[in-house]
């Protein structure tokens, strides 16, 4: 029996509701573009977005928000902010997860229909085999809680000055657990991958893995670093979300 | 067939009738599914049952929902966490009208019209008949399929009392619980309220806090569940025994057992006992009814027999003098728009559907939203208009594996997800909301695209 229909988690013990932290860029008037919603891992905020995307979406006319994870949520509790957030916002939106926060978004798939879906660098799929398998996988994801340093996150283009000002605002939560199975999409939204062969988190190979699940390939920008929306060159990977939302907006409906 | 030239040919879209909470998760899932819809609303608003603003609402001030959020809320788009357990009428119809905005369905949906006939004209087709509400000319047009969302409380049951039509027979003034909306129309009167649903509780209880007295008369004696138990809105609790597979037996000896430690037994306020065992009739939840039992300003009368001399004569032979009686007995179905054949009603206008959704010899005609369920009905109107749409879709694109799947369906016991009930006019469609998701769940599986 699938818990698709028969949700006794939510029915028996709903996650405890929180104030949640919510940044915005907004486009003047009533546009005709879905709303964007940008979703990190634990270790970011809302800000990591607020930086550059947010402001550069709303200016190609698409009004962005971006949450902040909660402090010590689990997969669940994250996944029911997303879908809470996501429904309030005027129209159906369009959800943007990056690393953890993709596995948050590709959870929340399978409980709101977005009108499209992007992964941005995700969280590779199977933790698990990190764990039995520490030998050639990353120094960082054995020790239960990581610490990112700067040439995980950016690329050498970025100024280390800036990059330890962003490590700093970061926080140290600890890894969300990312769930075997996957869940379907309701609704059928589009979906793209984006991430960098040079991700030194995500390896290229999770990120074919990632798409080849939702049956394509993932869209590559050489040369950047993890944190695909604070390094240099961030305007790439965002403007090209953008283009092929805008394509995949005009298909369909 | 000839086509007449003045019905428009919508060719592959999907009628709607109704833009309750049923019709508008119909037209969101249909068109998720890639159906164009028209959808025909006889009001000039959404939010059907919920929307006070209509006349024919049957919603009244102080009506909050008898189901928690979790179980109440259509199952992508959950209400607000920051809303109350039990959230008021107006956050339901804010809640339905955010959700037509979300999905952006009003584009779909044509206001101020009726629909007054739906006739099959062969090949699965239909044509359907839209007038403007209160007259106008008539139009018809052709659909690929047709899904009734029209509700089925909105046509007022109305008790057949002997003396009712007899001038001088009662002093007071008799409406329906339909007509009742606002507490002012209680202050200072001596009221009697007839019917042990949740509207005839409800109303009792509002009564309570305005009327100068209340009499409450109930022909049978029924579980009235509290709102909360062990620290938790009652359902809740009640989906964890659900979620822990407990049998039924168990499960009753429980309620018991509960309703014993807190509540109590309410014949000691001189209420009737239960004629049925609990969870075997449509869950009465109310908590405040006990409270003025206890206080007495709730005063339980038995079944009314008539009206004579200007007072209410009770089956124990008492008369009383309301100012205000309000009959609180409930609403019948109604299909005005479909001959009773297509539904295989039974004389008594109940139509025979599988899953309460599907009619049997018309695969592309389907209704969503008539269930009675011992939870929220939004979330099953939402599965079964998922479940219409996975339905047209296959027979589009693979008529051989629907009709495979029909084949296969049509052998499912009937009653596997309908509850045991007592007997009466109101229960036939009464469901048990695990079992029901269990039998529609069964049927999309039977649906998913071949691997
Ligand atoms: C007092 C009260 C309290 C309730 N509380 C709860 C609760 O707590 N939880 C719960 O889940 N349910 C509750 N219900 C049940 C409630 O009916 C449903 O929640 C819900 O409103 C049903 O939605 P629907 O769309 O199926 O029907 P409706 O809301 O009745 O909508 C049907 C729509 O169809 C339109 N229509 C009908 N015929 C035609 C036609 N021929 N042409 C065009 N349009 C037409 C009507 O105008 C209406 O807008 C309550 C009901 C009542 C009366
Ligand atoms: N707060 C809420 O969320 C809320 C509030 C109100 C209603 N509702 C829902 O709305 C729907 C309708 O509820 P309802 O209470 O209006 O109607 P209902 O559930 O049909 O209850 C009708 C009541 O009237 C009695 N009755 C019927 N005909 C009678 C007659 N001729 N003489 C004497 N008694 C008679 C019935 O008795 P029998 O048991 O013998 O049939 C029953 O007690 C239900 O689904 C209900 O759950 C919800």
């Amino acid at each position: 029996m699938s818990d698709r229909l028969l949700r006794f988690d939510d029915w028996t013990s709903p996650v405890p509701p929180v104030e949640r932290e919510v940044v915005s860029r907004l486009v003047e008037g009533e546009g005709d573009q879905p709303p964007l919603l940008f979703v990190c891992g634990p270790r970011h905020g809302a800000w990591a977005f607020a930086e550059r995307w947010l402001g550069h979406a709303a200016q190609r006319g698409f009004p962005a928000y971006a949450l902040t994870p909660r402090d010590r949520g689990d997969l669940r509790a994250h996944v029911h902010d997303v879908v809470q957030v996501a429904a309030s916002l005027p129209k159906q939106a369009v959800l943007i997860g990056h690393g953890e926060g993709a596995t948050v978004v590709a959870r929340a798939l399978g409980r709101y229909p977005a009108r499209a879906a992007v992964l941005a660098a995700p969280a590779p799929s199977r933790w698990a085999s990190f764990k039995t398998n520490p030998v050639g996988t990353l120094p960082a994801l054995f020790a239960g809680k990581w610490r990112f340093n700067r040439r995980q996150l950016f690329s050498t283009a970025l100024p280390a000055d800036e990059a330890d000002a962003y490590l700093e605002r970061m926080s140290f939560a600890p890894r969300l657990t990312n769930p075997k199975s996957r869940a379907t999409p309701v609704g059928n939204p589009p979906l793209l991958v984006v991430g960098s062969p040079d991700d030194r988190i995500v390896p290229r190979k999770s990120l074919d893995e990632t798409a080849a699940r939702y049956g394509g390939a993932p869209l590559l920008f050489p040369g950047m670093g993890h944190d695909l929306m604070l390094d240099a060159g961030w305007a790439e990977p965002i403007d090209a979300v953008l283009d092929w939302l805008t394509k995949e907006l005009s298909a369909t409906r | 067939m000839h086509d007449t030239p003045d019905i428009a040919d919508r060719r592959d879209a999907v009628c709607v009738i109704g833009a309750g909470a049923s019709g508008l998760a119909a037209i969101k899932n249909l068109r998720e599914h890639g159906f164009a819809v028209d959808c025909y609303e006889r009001e000039t608003s959404v939010g059907g049952a919920w929307n006070w603003r209509h006349d024919r609402s049957p919603v009244y001030a102080a009506t909050h929902l008898i189901s928690s959020r979790p179980l109440a809320e259509f199952p992508d788009f959950p209400m607000p966490d920051s809303w109350p357990d039990y959230p008021h009428h107006s956050q339901l119809l804010s809640y339905l009208e955010r959700y037509a905005k979300h999905f952006g369905l009003a584009d779909a949906i044509w206001f101020g019209t009726e629909v007054v006939s739906c006739v099959p004209v062969g090949d699965g087709r239909w044509d359907v008949t839209t007038q403007s509400t209160g007259g106008g000319s008539s139009r018809v047009q052709r659909y690929a399929a047709v899904v009734a969302a029209n509700g089925h409380n909105w046509a007022p049951a109305k008790p057949e009392i002997p003396g009712a039509d007899t001038p001088g027979a009662l002093r007071g003034t008799v409406i329906h619980s339909a007509q009742y909306k606002d507490p002012a129309q209680l202050r200072n009167r001596k009221v009697l309220v007839i019917g042990g649903g949740n509207t005839g509780c409800d109303l009792a209880v509002e009564a309570a806090q305005q009327a100068t007295t209340v009499w409450h008369s109930t022909r049978r004696g029924y579980w009235y569940a509290p709102k909360y138990v062990l620290g938790r809105p009652a359902d809740q609790v009640n989906e964890r025994l659900r979620q822990w597979r407990l049998p039924l037996r168990l499960r009753q000896w429980l309620y018991r057992r509960t309703l014993a430690l807190t509540t109590g037994d309410l014949t000691r306020f001189g209420m009737p006992a239960p004629d049925h065992r609990p969870y075997e009739s449509h869950p009465v939840v109310n908590s405040q009814l006990p409270y003025y039992l206890g206080h007495g300003r709730i005063k339980p009368v038995p079944d009314v027999t008539r009206y004579a001399d200007g007072k209410v004569e009770l089956a124990d032979g008492r008369r009383i003098d309301p100012d205000l009686v309000i009959t609180a007995t409930g609403y019948l179905p109604r299909f005005e728009f479909l001959d009773p054949d297509l539904l295989d009603s039974d004389p008594d206008g109940r139509p025979d559907l599988h899953l309460h959704a599907f009619a049997r010899k018309h695969p592309t005609l389907a209704v969503v939203g008539l269930l009675q369920p011992d939870s929220g009905l939004l979330p099953l109107a939402h599965w079964q208009s998922v479940a219409v749409a996975r339905w047209l879709r296959l027979r589009r694109e693979d008529p051989v594996r629907a009709a495979a799947v029909q084949q296969k369906e049509s052998a499912r016991p009937v009653r596997s997800w309908a509850r045991r009930h007592v007997p009466g006019r109101r229960h036939w469609f009464e469901v048990d909301h695990v079992d029901y998701l269990k039998a529609v769940d069964g049927l999309l599986h039977e649906m998913e695209p071949a691997k």
